[in-house]
């Protein structure tokens, strides 16, 4: 069977499993629409966190950027896999033992004051939007390159998925289509990689075969090393960014995804605290798979590129570079006239540019794996972009209906009229995700950076003081939040899009990228936090009394309204 | 649980987090990041150390440290009856 024909059937079938489980997973009230009916296993939740977390970026670009990046790469590695250390540690059991809906509910519960609440619904949004225009262009994307349609009429079928099952089945829906999503996904990503580890190394597990010899008794990084200095690329396993800068993007990736709203929203879907540690180890588990089997695509992919394309003759090279190079993620320029080409670190002599999508995409092809694969890996991407988007939009749809509507504007609303207004506001996120994603701004690639730097700089701070220091009061908070995220955005714009005077990199703040430089604004708001409510009066006894609370595992009960 | 219990349970509690987000400290920043040149004069197979610990062996580690808290805490819970 054709590549094509496998497509349509694997990406048929997975999607009618996703809609199959929406219907068979209605929410009937809030509490399923927001929290799953709180009563979900922490397997199926870890699951679930996975597929929710590892989006389209995860899935297509993260093995192609180490791959151009060697060392460098290993900020994406540990930045996000060690927030989930921190999540699971100092954030997810606390949040749970609260026992509301959504984030901004634990600023505004516990600092008080419905301006931390409106503060965070602000970061939440902002945080929720930049991320999922992303996804939708992923989906679009991979539309676009597989089904061979419009990307827009790709991100338009993605809209409607999304749109049916977000709306329908809420958190409840969200969940158990995340867990299939899981499972499509990480097979998808696994089986190139084990078919490719052993062609290379005779290695079965990705993870050793990194680390093992090629046929002709060489070590594979070593080969790649050699590769790299011979074309005077750096070392692969040396980088080129200074230590203190990848500290700091680390540290910006590590707190940013603790400080996610869609992911610590997961937490509230379990049924005690204790349920809420477990799963945060099994997320991490299933994350782990995919995360420490990336770096070593990138190896693979790197190394087959230039074996197969660096100085070979460009009419002798195989199918799949011309079949690519149709889509434009492949694009070669014989400036020499020689009709070879050279695949060099110097921007003048190089004559090929490669995308870093193609490390995944073309994976199967440059492999020469059967068919079916490449129907695999499209439907894995969907799987990944899609599960990403759906946790965001109720992040979204939430704070409209509830911190906005239920918790500011109109309290005494019912049951009903919060979930319809919680499936009317992700009815109109879904459209407003999808029009980013057809009229891509163009700072979308820098903008899902801020999301990372914006959560690091306003909600990491808040609820780890409000948990650790119940001396912490709003006006130390609010202040450190609005302090933090000011920051960080006045940065970002300043550097990435050359407001305020704008500024290259000489002038980084202590050698800081914008990418890195939510740490320093997140520093800052702890200082500024611990500072000011030094300075100004105690919170009230009954919200120590809530510290107190939450710091105890038992009698946590299900996440509810009050 | 009286104020005393409570506030044995928390100090306990802090210790473990201390001892283990050093350890989540010393194997990313640490090993990965500003040892990472040291390291790679040392080599396991095919990898150079501080390399592998960027890329994978921090990782494992992240996923261990989690599991070690989760029976860690679960142990807590039980010795100051409040688990569920």
């Amino acid at each position: 069977m054709s590549a094509q024909v496998w497509i349509w059937i694997l990406v048929g079938l997975t999607f009618s499993l996703y809609i199959g489980i929406a219907v068979w997973a209605r929410a009937g009230s809030t509490k399923e629409f927001y929290v799953a009916g709180g009563g979900v296993s922490p397997l199926a939740n870890g699951l679930a966190t996975a597929a929710d977390w590892m989006s389209a970026a995860s899935f297509i670009s993260m093995a192609g950027l180490i791959s151009f990046s060697g060392y460098d790469g290993s900020v994406y590695l540990m930045g996000w896999t060690g927030g989930y250390v921190l999540l699971a540690l100092l954030l997810a059991p606390y949040l749970r033992k609260f026992g509301k809906f959504t984030v901004p509910d634990f600023i505004g519960d516990r600092y008080y004051s419905d301006v931390a609440r409106t503060v965070a619904v602000f970061c939440a949004l902002i945080i929720s939007f930049t991320y999922i225009a992303g996804q939708m262009r992923g989906v679009g994307l991979v539309f676009s390159r597989y089904l061979e349609v419009d990307i827009n009429t790709g991100v338009v079928i993605g809209m409607l998925i999304v749109l049916f099952y977000a709306v329908l089945g809420g958190m409840k829906g969200i969940t158990y289509t995340q867990v299939a999503q899981y499972c499509v996904l990480i097979f998808a990503f696994m089986v190139p990689a084990i078919f490719i580890s052993f062609q290379m190394t005779g290695n079965l597990i990705p993870q050793l075969g990194f680390g093992g010899q090629t046929s002709d008794g060489m070590y594979l990084l070593d080969k790649l090393d050699g590769l790299h200095k011979e074309l005077g690329f750096h070392l692969y396993t040396d980088g080129s960014k200074s230590t203190m800068d990848v500290f700091f993007i680390t540290a910006a990736l590590m707190v940013g995804t603790a400080g996610l709203p869609h992911v610590i929203v997961r937490f509230f879907t379990v049924n005690k605290v204790s349920d809420a540690r477990k799963s945060a180890g099994w997320a991490l588990l299933f994350i782990a798979i995919l995360y420490t089997t990336a770096p070593a695509i990138a190896v693979f992919s790197r190394t087959n590129l230039i074996e197969t394309v660096s100085n070979k003759k460009y009419d002798n090279l195989p199918e799949w570079f011309h079949t690519w190079e149709v889509t434009g993620l492949i694009q070669f320029e014989d400036k020499n006239a020689d009709g070879h080409v050279q695949y060099v670190a110097d921007a003048e002599v190089n004559e090929l540019t490669v995308d870093k999508d193609i490390m995944v995409l073309a994976n199967p092809e440059i492999a020469g794996l059967p068919n079916w694969v490449i129907g695999l890996i499209a439907a894995g991407a969907l799987a990944a972009a899609l599960s990403t988007a759906a946790g965001l939009l109720l992040v979204i749809s939430a704070s409209v209906s509830h911190d906005l509507i239920k918790k500011m504007i109109k309290p005494d609303i019912s049951e009903k009229g919060e979930l319809m207004a919680a499936r009317l506001s992700s009815l109109v996120a879904v459209m407003l995700a999808g029009y980013f994603g057809i009229n891509p701004p163009g700072f979308v690639a820098a903008t899902v950076a801020l999301a990372f730097g914006l959560a690091a700089a306003s909600f990491f701070p808040a609820i780890v003081l409000g948990i650790f220091y119940k001396r912490m009061n709003k006006e130390g908070a609010v202040a450190g939040m609005i302090v933090g995220v000011l920051l960080m955005l006045f940065y970002m714009t300043k550097f990435k899009f050359g407001w305020f005077g704008g500024g290259a990199q000489e002038e980084w703040w202590f050698g800081i990228s914008p990418e890195g430089f939510g740490t320093f604004a997140m520093l800052v708001n702890f200082v500024i936090s611990i500072v000011i409510s030094k300075f100004s009066p105690a919170p009230p006894q009954e919200v120590q009394e809530i510290v107190e609370n939450i710091r105890i595992p038992s009698g946590a009960g299900a996440a509810q309204e009050h | 649980m009286s104020n005393t219990n409570l506030k044995e349970y928390w100090k306990e509690n802090l210790k473990y987090l201390l001892y283990l987000l050093s350890v989540w400290f010393v194997v990313s920043y640490g090993c990965g990041i500003l040892f990472v040149e040291e390291l790679n004069a040392i080599r396991i197979g095919g990898f150079k150390l501080g390399f592998w610990f960027a890329q994978q062996g921090a990782i494992y580690v992240f996923v261990v440290l989690i599991y070690v808290y989760i029976r860690l805490m679960s142990k807590l819970d039980k010795k100051y009856g409040v688990d569920e």
